[in-house]
């Protein structure tokens, strides 16, 4: 096969909610030859899955469900001369940005000028976490379970036990309540919900399903099929605590304990990446540590809200329009890490002299009354503040430094 | 109730993991009417499936013990065999390690007794030859063993069972013997799937071979099922294991002791643990374990002890110890029953019985012999047609069979870069195996760090296009429904 034959300026990951976006912003900011990559049958990714409502309020100014998110942004993409191929999975990301893409049209490889990757993420499973007891069938993760129940119209089981708090876990409870199946407990091992405070109220607060904090499951049971669940407390080190076992019978078990960026084609590459985020370390443009290749939504960070991968994506997706048509940042790199109570910061480098850019960072634990800093490493100047009466995991936050930064930064929680 | 189609089999096998596939392949090569019969709704559900995959050389068994003698003469053919039926494996040399200056003297026990035994290769090296073969693998010296190796149990025997499919003998999924009778000289042997008829048994029924030869009469052996748990890193753990490394077997471990071996797809295994639990079939895997395994990588090799693991799993070793008992060592049991004329059991086949099963299957062949007109077949194949994995293949390859097929362009699998033509091929099986299990054994479609968190909804659709519905799929068959039908369209 030998050379590529075929060429794009900017060939875009995957079909979400970020990578649609990037596509747009691609073309917003004049790439020519935009190529648009979706493993799946249908553009839109997970938000096709997402038949509940709350998605683009940030985008659209109103509350729609994923589908119509998804479809909305699609047509927007399908307005622009932007080639759009489903079905196509890219196997393999070169530094030098040649992509070998199968799909049924064939096999090929293909040079980009720049490349966005926009591939979102998958879920940890029972094996990552190492749940004893059998292997039974019953036992998903949440974000499956959603794609059985909503895309393939199947009956997963008759009574639930849903391990872990993340979002998923908490709208497949009330979505499986809505299908006649019961729900038992929603099991959380940290001592706060690891979804949105609104999805603990509207999906499990006002469905009476228990959310039990501080407990985890500690044992499957079942041969054939889950036949039932041993939960017990956790100590302050998340080990089970003896005497607080409780078996509770069910027929199905639902894991929601965290999202990974799937970075495989970023390894691939051989690109950095952070291992606070799981995603690729970027900086102000989004761009990896290799050349040309740009980085943003779900693949990027774990987002709560699918409008604000979907910003992201627009923004690598103009970077990279930038980049494919020759401009390249010059200056020497400015290093910004998470101080006190922050999870991670990004992006994680910045160009030195460069104003205006706008941080994500989530925090570590809840926290209370705190000023959020941007603070100079060496200087201690302080060069954006955010008061918070407070500040959950759950939420991904922003801040923005006007001022040119020149030295290496920490963003962090304060008194 | 009468026998099937009226027909009678020459053999009957009664088991599908790794030795009864062997012995109806060798079976195969002679003009027989053959019957493999398997309880479980796919090949290698037992005992060989749930083991490291290690193809030994010898040393670990008593010299002159049939274990020894088989295993040894297994390892001479095995190879090969891999070989002729196209399943991976490698060839990579082995490490026990001693940890302590004093644990040299039970690595050249263990040498003398492989010399014996007449392992080739073997020979102590010092802690700068492990550095050399283990950059990351820790001990003061060890015994290397150059022809041990790595194959994988499960897709070994469904090659094996192929290749005898195609030569004409017959297998039965789900179907357990639940009763035998003898009537005018042959074993009627009852299943859910009808009664089938045969001139001669031969009982490779592993976990329970004792409870099959006890429905024939035959009260001669019990089994001890022995669990054994292991941990499974990702194939991006960023570790290199070139070989499997075992500690020197501990006095106390009924096993070999936990060791580390790599995976022919560079998955690093942990384990297994050894112990012994009153039920055949439990193979949860629990805490306890989970830790002593950890803290047994921490002494092989540190930097497995903390990277994450993607997946547990147990297996159960069929032992004829008692482990209330003194004694440490039973051998394998081949043998013809004296008061059932015709029926052989093997019965206590745990390792090294992956390596040893061409030999045992050559060792019953010539038992029957005894009692049967063997006439080879002019036209036996002893390959099967087998298709090289998509994720093996080069760029040209590729494009190649997906120009030809367009199923080869739709990949399933993310993670192990499956294609739907391997899933519809795995379901095309000769056996009927439809189960979820059955394609991640043929394809690896959820072996890969997702865990089948993708590639399962894909899977499902591809199922009910070959005409399985919804609610009949299963894990593995039985009661492991994965549906309990469908929602309100």
């Amino acid at each position: 096969m030998g050379k590529p034959l075929e060429t794009c300026d900017v060939a875009v990951i995957g079909g979400g909610p970020a990578g649609l976006a990037a596509a747009l912003g691609a073309r917003r900011a004049g790439a020519g030859k935009v190529l648009l990559l979706e493993r799946e049958k249908t553009l839109g990714g997970i938000l096709n899955q997402c038949v509940h409502d709350g998605f683009g309020l940030f985008l659209y100014k109103e509350t729609i469900s994923g589908p119509e998110y998804a479809e909305r942004l699609a047509e927007d993409v399908a307005r622009e001369p932007v080639k759009v191929e489903t079905g196509a999975m890219v196997l393999d990301l070169s530094r030098e940005r040649v992509l070998r893409v199968n799909s049924r049209n064939g096999y090929r490889l293909i040079q980009a000028g720049a490349v966005v990757l926009a591939m979102g993420c998958r879920e940890r499973t029972r094996g990552q976490i190492e749940v004893p007891g059998t292997r039974p069938a019953g036992v998903y993760t949440a974000g499956l379970a959603q794609n059985l129940v909503n895309l393939q119209n199947l009956r997963i089981g008759n009574e639930a036990v849903i391990l872990g708090s993340g979002d998923i876990g908490l709208i497949m409870a009330r979505r499986l309540v809505f299908e006649g199946v019961k729900v038992k407990g929603v099991f959380e091992i940290l001592p706060w919900p690891g979804g949105l405070e609104r999805n603990v109220r509207q999906c499990l607060l006002d469905f009476g399903i228990p959310l039990e904090l501080g407990s985890t499951v500690v044992e499957i049971r079942g041969r054939d099929r889950v036949e039932s669940v041993v939960v017990a407390k956790v100590d302050e080190a998340m080990a089970p605590v003896a005497g607080t076992e409780r078996v509770i019978p069910c027929d199905t078990l639902l894991l929601s304990v965290g999202l990974i960026p799937e970075n495989e084609l970023s390894k691939r590459a051989g690109m950095e990446l952070s291992p606070l985020t799981g995603g690729a370390v970027v900086d102000e443009s989004l761009m990896t540590s290799v050349p040309g290749v740009f980085s943003c939504g779900n693949v990027l960070h774990i987002h709560d809200v699918a409008d604000w991968a979907s910003f992201e994506g627009l923004a690598a997706g103009e970077r990279a329009a930038c980049y494919a048509a020759g401009e390249r940042a010059t200056g020497t790199a400015v290093h910004v890490s998470p101080g006190p109570d922050v999870k991670y910061v990004l992006p994680q480098i910045v160009t030195s002299g460069k104003a205006g850019v706008e941080w994500s960072f989530r925090v570590a634990r809840p926290v209370r009354d705190v000023r959020v800093e941007v603070r100079g490493k060496a200087s201690g100047k302080v060069y954006a503040r955010g008061k918070y009466s407070r500040l959950l995991p759950s939420e991904l936050q922003k801040i923005k430094v006007n001022d040119a930064v020149e030295e290496d930064l920490e963003v962090g929680c304060h008194e | 109730m009468s026998i099937r189609n009226g027909a009678v089999y020459d053999v009957a096998v009664i088991g599908g993991g790794v030795v009864g596939c062997a012995v109806l392949r060798e079976l195969s090569r002679y003009d027989l009417r053959l019957i493999l019969l398997e309880k479980e709704s796919d090949l290698a559900e037992g005992v060989s499936k749930g083991n490291s995959g290690v193809i030994h050389a010898g040393f670990n068994v008593p010299p002159r013990s049939l274990k020894a003698r088989t295993n040894v003469a297994g390892l001479k053919l095995v190879y090969e065999l891999a070989s002729t039926l196209g399943v991976p494996h490698r060839r990579t040399g082995k490490l026990v390690v001693a940890m302590a200056d004093e644990d040299r003297r039970r690595l050249e026990e263990l040498k003398a007794a492989g010399d014996r035994s007449g392992v080739p290769g073997l020979e102590i090296v010092d802690a700068a030859a492990i550095g050399r073969l283990e950059p990351l693998a820790r001990g003061r010296w060890a015994l290397h063993s150059p022809h041990t190796g790595i194959i994988s149990p499960y897709e070994f025997t469904i090659a094996l069972a192929e290749c005898a499919a195609q030569n004409g003998a017959e297998v039965r999924l789900e179907a357990p013997v639940e009763a035998v009778h003898i009537r005018n000289d042959l074993f009627h042997l009852t299943t859910p799937k009808g009664e089938f008829a045969a001139r001669r048994v031969v009982n490779s029924a592993g976990l329970f071979s004792d409870e099959v030869a006890r429905l024939a009469g035959i009260d001669d052996y019990r089994i001890y099922p022995y669990r054994g748990e292991y941990l499974i890193t990702d194939k991006d753990s960023g570790l290199r294991l070139g070989r499997p490394v075992y500690p020197v077997p501990p006095r106390d471990d009924p096993g070999l002791g936990i060791h580390i071996t790599p995976t022919l797809e560079g998955n690093i295994l942990l384990g297994p643990s050894a112990e012994a639990v009153d039920d055949k079939v439990d193979v949860a895997t629990t805490r306890e374990v989970a830790a002593k395994l950890r803290a047994e990588a921490a002494r092989l090799m540190p930097e497995l002890a903390r990277v994450p693991f993607i997946h547990s799993y147990a297996g159960i070793r069929p032992k004829l110890v008692d482990p209330s008992g003194q004694d440490r060592f039973g051998d394998f049991i081949v043998e013809e029953s004296e008061r059932r004329p015709g029926w052989i059991s093997l019965v206590g086949i745990e390792s090294p019985g992956l390596t040893a099963a061409p030999a045992l299957a050559e060792m019953v062949v010539a038992m029957l012999g005894v009692r049967m007109d063997l006439e080879l077949k002019a036209d036996f194949k002893p390959e099967r047609p087998v298709h090289k994995r998509f994720a093996a293949l080069d760029d040209d390859k590729r494009a190649g069979r997906v120009a030809k097929d367009a199923d080869w362009g739709e990949m399933v699998c993310r993670c192990e870069h499956v294609t739907r033509a391997e899933v519809v091929a795995a379901l095309r099986n000769p056996f009927g195996a439809r189960t979820l299990d059955a394609v991640k054994r043929r394809t690896r479609c959820g072996m890969g760090r997702c865990q089948g968190g993708f590639c399962t909804p894909r899977i499902v659709g591809i199922l009910q296009d070959e005409g399985v519905p919804a609610e009949r799929i299963t894990k593995r068959g039985g009661g492991s429904r994965l549906f309990y039908g469908r929602l309100k369209g």
